[in-house]
C-alpha cells in the first residue's frame, strides 16, 4: 500500500509538470509567436490607445452610438467597498441574471427596457435581444433588427442621414457561417468605431 | 422554431457521430497497448514516467489492488489541488494578487475537479491566479478524464477474458489515455482555438478606455490550454466565471462548434472503442445508438421550449424566442444543443445560462443528468455507466423470460445486479436526500436567486449536478457559503467513488467467469430490440426515482406559467 502511494504522488507530479506547466507554457509560447493578435485577447487600438477588445462588448449609453444588450454585470460600490452595484459590460467579473422566466423582478426588468424603448418612439415589435441580458454580461453583438431599430435616435443625434447609417449598419452585419450556422448580428464597438469615422469624413 | 435552427441541430448531431469512429477506432488501440503513430515519439516520455514512479508495466492488478491505486492517486490529487488553492497568495503568476480560497471553497473546487465535477463554486476571472489555474485546475481536467477513461480497459477486459484473476495495470492505463489521448488531442484543440480567437497570455488584465471614455478593465489568461482539456475531458470547469458563454472562451461559431463537439466527441468514441475492444464493434454502436436517441430528443425538447419564447415579455411586444441568458453569435438554436450535449456528458460547461431557461427547456438539462449521467455521460464514467443499466436490462429481460441473464458473454448473477443497483441508486439518495434538507434550511435558502418553483430547481439542479459530476448550474444559488460548499463537496465524492467501487467489483467477478458462447436462447444486445429495452429501462428508473421532485420544480413551473403566474 505505501508503495502505491509512493508511486501515486510520483506519476502526480509527473503529470503536474508535463499538463500544468510544459503543457500551456509551450502553447502560450508558440501562440505569442505565431498569433500574437489573439492570444493577447484581440484588443482594438484607436490613435495608439486600447479602446476595447473586438470581442468583449462595452458599455454604450450616449444617444450617439448604437447600444448593446442590457448587461448584468455587477462591480464594486466606490463609495462603500462591501456593496455591490450595478457596472454593465465589467469585463473583469462576468454574469449573467440567471433569473427565472416567471420570476417578477425579470418581468419588472424587461417591461422597463421597453417602456424605454417606447419613450424614444420605437413602435412595432421589439427585437428580444434589445430587452434581455446574455448569459456572459459581455454580449459584443445585437442582431441586425435591433441595430435598425436604433438608426433614428443615432441618426437625429448625429444629424446625419438614416440612410446612410442603414447602409452603415447593412455593411457591418455579419451572416451565419456558411449560410447555416449561428445567427446573423452586428458588433457594436466594431459599429461604433465605423460610426466615429464617419463623422470624421 | 425555423428550419435552419432544425438544419443546425442535425449538423452537430451529425458531426459528433461521424468523428466517433475513427476516434474510437484509435482509443481502442491506445487502451489495447498497441502500437499507434504517436508510438515512436512517446514510448520514451512513457518509459521515462514509469521508471521514475517505479512501475512495472507487465505487472497485472486485481480489481481490488486496481481500484486502492485509482484512490491512492486521486486522494494525492485532492490533497495537492487542495494546497494550491489555500497557498494561492504566496504562489507565482498572480498578476491580480489573489489571496487564498476559504478552506470550504479551497474543499469544494478540490473536490470538483478531482472528481471530475467541475462544479464552479468560484468565479475564476475574479478568484483564481494563472497558477491555480494552470497548475491546480488544468492537472486535475487531464488526470480526473483519464481516471474515468482507464476503467474501460478493465471494462472491456471484463467481458473479453475468461477466468481472469487480474484485470490489467491502472497506472498503465492512466499514463498511456494521457500521454496518447489527451495531451496530444488537447494541444491540437488548443491551437485551433487560439487561431479563432481564445486568448492564451500570462499578461495582466487589461485597462482599456472605451470610445465613450469609461475605463474598462479586461480580463485575461491562458485561456486556450485549459479550455482545450476542459472540453475534450468532459469537466466543463470554466477559466471564467460563466463559462463558454464568454466571449474570450467562445468568440464566435467556429469555436462554438468545435467545443461542442468536444464535448461529446471522446464520450461517444469511448462506445465504439470498447465494443472493438471485446472484439464486438456493433455492441459499441447499439450502446452509442441509446445515447444518441436521448441526445436527438433532448434537443428537439430544448430547441422546442426556447424557441417559443416567454409569454410575459410577448405580451408587452417583445418579439423572438427566450434570448434571456443567451448570446447573439449563438442563438437558440446552438444554446439548446449546447445545454443538451453538456448534460447529457457530464460536461457541465455552458454557452448559455440555464438558469433563465423556459420551464421545460430547463427541465431537459436537469433530467439528462438525473439520468444517471450515461447518455452518453462523463469520458468513461458514462460508457461504464451505460453498462450498469445494460446489466439491469438484462436482468430485467431474464426474470421476463424466467432465464439466468447474461450480456456479452458473461453469466450475471446475484453479485453484479447488486453491485449494479448500489451503483444507481447512491445517486438518488444524495440528490434528494440533501435537496430535501436544503428546501427548509435556513442557512441554503438564503442562497436562492429566484423565488417560487425556479428557486427550488436551483437546489435540485445543483445536487443533481454534483451528484452526476457534471458541474453545470441553475447559477442563480450562491452556492460558495458553507453548507453548499461542504454538501456539494460530500455529494461529489461519494457518487464518483460510491460508484467506481462498485463497478470495479462487477469487473473483477466479471472476469473471473467463464465465458459463454452464444445459443440460440441468448438476448441479442447489438439490435434494436436491445436498443429500445435500455433506452426504456433508464426512463424507468430515472422516471421512478426523480418525477416527484421534478414534478414541483420546472413542471408546476411551466403550469404555472400558462396560467399567467409569476413570482
Amino acid at each position: 500500500m505505501l508503495q502505491q502511494l509512493r508511486i501515486a504522488v510520483v506519476m502526480l507530479l509527473s503529470f503536474t509538470v508535463l499538463t500544468g506547466v510544459v503543457y500551456p507554457l509551450a502553447v502560450s509560447g508558440v501562440a505569442w509567436v505565431m498569433m500574437q493578435d489573439q492570444a493577447l485577447g484581440s484588443l482594438v487600438r484607436r490613435d495608439g490607445k486600447v479602446v476595447g477588445s473586438a470581442l468583449v462588448g462595452q458599455a454604450f449609453t450616449s444617444e450617439r452610438y448604437f447600444h448593446p444588450r442590457p448587461s448584468a454585470t455587477i462591480g464594486t460600490d466606490a463609495f462603500d467597498p462591501s456593496k455591490t452595484v450595478d457596472a454593465p459590460y465589467n469585463a473583469a467579473a462576468s454574469t449573467g441574471s440567471n433569473l427565472g422566466p416567471i420570476t417578477k423582478k425579470l418581468i419588472e426588468r424587461v417591461q422597463g427596457s421597453v417602456d424605454e424603448l417606447r419613450k424614444e418612439g420605437i413602435a412595432g415589435p421589439v427585437p428580444v435581444d434589445a430587452v434581455t441580458t446574455s448569459s456572459s454580461g459581455l454580449d459584443p453583438d445585437i442582431s441586425p433588427q435591433n441595430a435598425l431599430m436604433q438608426i433614428p435616435r443615432v441618426a437625429k443625434a448625429r444629424g446625419v442621414t438614416e440612410d446612410r447609417l442603414r447602409r452603415l449598419v447593412n455593411g457591418e452585419v455579419e451572416g451565419r457561417a456558411l449560410g447555416v450556422l449561428g445567427e446573423p448580428r452586428v458588433n457594436v464597438l466594431r459599429l461604433n468605431l465605423a460610426l466615429d469615422s464617419l463623422g470624421a469624413q | 422554431m425555423t428550419l435552419n435552427g432544425w438544419l443546425q441541430i442535425a449538423i452537430m448531431l451529425a458531426l459528433v457521430v461521424l468523428t466517433a469512429r475513427p476516434l474510437g477506432s484509435f482509443l481502442a488501440t491506445v487502451m489495447d497497448g498497441r502500437r499507434c503513430f504517436l508510438t515512436p515519439a512517446l514510448m520514451p516520455v512513457e518509459g521515462r514516467i514509469y521508471a521514475l514512479a517505479g512501475v512495472d508495466q507487465t505487472r497485472e492488478q486485481t480489481w481490488l489492488q486496481y481500484v486502492a491505486a485509482l484512490l491512492a492517486f486521486n486522494a494525492a490529487g485532492f490533497v495537492l489541488l487542495y494546497a494550491i488553492l489555500r497557498l494561492q497568495g504566496f504562489l507565482p503568476l498572480n498578476p491580480q494578487g489573489f489571496g487564498a480560497l476559504s478552506e470550504h471553497l479551497a474543499f469544494n473546487t478540490a473536490v470538483s475537479f478531482v472528481t471530475n465535477t467541475n462544479w464552479q463554486s468560484y468565479g475564476g476571472e475574479t478568484t483564481l491566479s494563472y497558477f491555480s489555474q494552470m497548475v491546480g485546475l488544468t492537472v486535475q481536467n487531464f488526470v480526473s478524464a483519464a481516471t474515468g477513461m482507464a476503467i474501460i480497459v478493465p471494462l472491456a477486459r471484463a467481458f473479453s477474458r475468461a477466468n481472469a484473476s487480474t484485470v490489467g495495470n491502472f497506472w498503465v492505463d492512466l499514463t498511456r489515455v494521457t500521454l496518447y489521448v489527451l495531451v496530444p488531442l488537447s494541444i491540437v484543440m488548443a491551437f485551433a482555438l487560439i487561431a479563432l480567437g481564445v486568448p492564451q497570455n500570462l499578461s495582466n488584465y487589461i485597462d482599456a478606455t472605451t470610445l465613450e471614455g469609461a475605463k474598462q478593465t479586461i480580463a485575461q489568461g491562458p485561456v486556450a490550454s485549459q479550455l482545450a482539456i476542459k472540453q475534450l475531458g468532459t469537466n466543463g470547469g470554466g477559466f471564467f466565471n460563466v463559462n463558454s458563454a464568454h466571449p474570450y472562451e467562445n468568440p464566435n461559431i467556429w469555436t462554438n462548434t468545435l467545443e461542442a463537439w468536444g464535448i461529446l466527441a471522446l464520450a461517444l468514441a469511448l462506445a465504439v472503442a470498447f465494443g472493438r475492444m471485446i472484439g464486438r464493434e456493433r455492441e459499441g454502436w447499439a450502446l452509442l445508438g441509446v445515447m444518441m436517441l436521448f441526445m436527438i430528443v433532448g434537443c428537439a425538447i430544448a430547441y422546442w421550449a426556447e424557441a417559443a419564447g416567454n409569454p410575459f415579455m410577448h405580451a408587452m411586444g417583445v418579439d423572438g424566442g427566450n434570448m434571456e441568458g443567451k448570446e447573439v453569435r449563438f442563438g437558440i438554436p446552438q444554446s439548446a444543443v449546447w445545454a443538451t450535449f453538456t448534460t447529457g456528458a457530464s460536461n457541465g460547461s455552458v454557452n448559455s445560462m440555464h438558469d433563465s431557461y423556459m420551464p421545460l427547456g430547463g427541465l431537459v438539462p436537469l433530467l439528462l443528468i438525473q439520468i444517471g449521467e450515461v447518455v452518453p455521460g462523463g469520458v468513461g464514467s458514462g460508457l461504464y455507466g451505460i453498462v450498469v443499466f445494460a446489466i439491469i436490462a438484462m436482468f430485467v429481460a431474464g426474470l421476463m423470460v424466467g432465464r439466468t441473464p447474461e450480456y456479452l458473454g458473461k453469466k450475471l448473477e446475484a453479485k453484479e445486479v447488486k453491485m449494479a443497483m448500489l451503483a444507481i441508486l447512491i445517486m438518488p439518495a444524495f440528490i434528494l436526500g440533501f435537496s430535501a434538507v436544503s428546501a427548509v434550511l435556513p442557512a441554503a435558502l438564503a442562497g436562492l436567486n429566484n423565488p417560487g418553483p425556479r428557486g427550488y430547481s436551483e437546489i435540485l439542479y445543483a445536487f443533481s449536478s454534483a451528484a452526476g459530476n457534471n458541474g453545470s448550474a441553475f447559477a442563480g444559488l450562491t452556492a460558495n457559503a458553507p453548507w453548499y460548499d461542504t454538501t456539494l463537496g460530500i455529494t461529489m465524492l461519494a457518487c464518483r467513488f460510491g460508484i467506481i467501487v462498485p463497478v470495479m467489483a462487477i469487473i473483477g467477478s466479471l472476469a473471473a467467469k467463464p465465458r459463454l458462447a452464444p445459443s440460440s436462447g441468448t438476448f441479442p444486445t447489438d439490435g434494436a430490440l436491445f436498443v429500445a429495452l435500455l433506452a426504456g429501462v433508464i426512463v424507468i428508473v430515472s422516471g421512478l426515482e426523480f418525477f416527484p421532485a421534478l414534478a414541483l420544480g420546472p413542471i408546476a413551473e411551466h403550469f404555472q406559467m400558462l396560467a399567467g403566474k409569476t413570482f
